[in-house]
């Protein structure tokens, strides 16, 4: 099943579920209209906080700038005496 | 006890990568000492002399494992690992940037969940604690975080970093997976990733981190942000 029909197999399921509350009246119509907006506002505010937080705790590392210096000065030495040419231009 | 008889052959596309390409062999060579792998350069015809150097670096390390399997000009990403697959003698296939963004100190960290977890696939991810990122400002993070946000929302891919380009791949795997795949550039890395999940492939991660080498602003315009939703509209409808 592609990607595009699970999705929209999920979204039918909630309009039904959602055409259910309106016919039956559990919950009162007004708040059954709004059951919608709700939803869509919610999904929009958790995206938003699961970028928020993962951009917070988004893993960085300085120090392996410095590492890769030192690697690519430990294979330029390496490298220069065996005949490989590494001269900068 | 039997040591398993795997070889690695590792693919790099390069095109212009005259220094990085003799500063990555060294280093595969420094961190694989007890294994047997091959290096694959698929170069797009360079003009800044990078063959010669691969040249020089077959008769350094042999030419048994550093093959110069060289293109006219450039071909594409998807098609140098085609290209690159046809020379490969492993059992499994490595794919890894020319430009150091990948460093080999991880390749063994690679091979060894792949022997522990029996995965079809390790994929390095960037996002995850023990990996990072160096070199990224504000905007370039937050358009990754919010890239990424949308993809895992829509597509359920399975793995936390679907764009990037180190992993390793069973080869048959990797054949199988290949060929259905269509899109370019970095799409073309999400397509690979999505359809092996579709696929039921076991796929397993690993911690690397990421040196951007173009420090400074990425130019990350609206073309590239449309061409992104392009790729994702294409997964959603086609995996």
């Amino acid at each position: 099943m592609k990607q595009i029909i699970k999705i929209l197999s999920i979204l039918v399921a909630i309009a039904a579920f959602w055409i259910g509350l309106l016919e039956s009246s559990v919950v009162p119509r007004s708040h059954t209209w709004l059951l919608p907006i709700y939803l869509i506002v919610s999904l929009g505010c958790y995206g938003l906080l699961m970028v928020g937080v993962g951009l917070m705790r988004f893993p960085t590392c300085p120090q392996e700038a410095g590492l890769l210096q030192k690697d690519v000065a430990e294979a330029k030495e390496f490298l220069k005496q065996r005949g490989v040419d590494v001269a900068n231009e | 006890m039997e040591k398993e008889k795997n070889k690695y052959s590792i693919i790099v596309p390069t095109y212009n990568e005259r220094l990085n390409i003799a500063f990555l062999v060294y280093l595969i060579f420094k961190h694989l000492k007890d294994v047997d792998f091959e290096i694959i350069v698929v170069d797009d015809g360079s003009p800044d002399g990078t063959q010669e150097v691969v040249k020089q670096l077959q008769k350094l390390y042999g030419e048994d494992r550093i093959l110069l399997r060289a293109r006219p000009r450039k071909l594409g990403l998807g098609t140098a690992y085609i290209h690159g697959l046809k020379h490969a003698s492993g059992n499994f296939v490595v794919i890894m940037d020319a430009d150091l963004s990948h460093h080999p100190k991880y390749l063994p960290s690679f091979i060894r969940k792949q022997i522990e977890t029996g995965a079809n696939i390790v994929t390095g991810t960037r996002y995850v604690r023990g990996g990072g990122v160096h070199g990224w400002n504000l905007m370039r993070k937050l358009t990754s975080r919010g890239a990424n946000v949308l993809a895992q929302t829509l597509l359920w891919p399975g793995v936390s970093d679907l764009t990037g380009s180190f992993r390793l791949y069973q080869r048959s795997v990797l054949e199988d997976v290949i060929n259905s795949c269509v899109s370019k550039g970095y799409v073309f890395q999400m397509e690979m990733i999505v359809r092996a999940s579709r696929k039921g492939c076991h796929i397993a991660e690993v911690p690397i981190t990421f040196v951007d080498r173009v420090y400074g602003s990425s130019k990350l315009g609206g073309s590239e942000i449309v061409e992104y939703l392009k790729g994702l509209a294409y997964l959603l409808v086609t995996t």
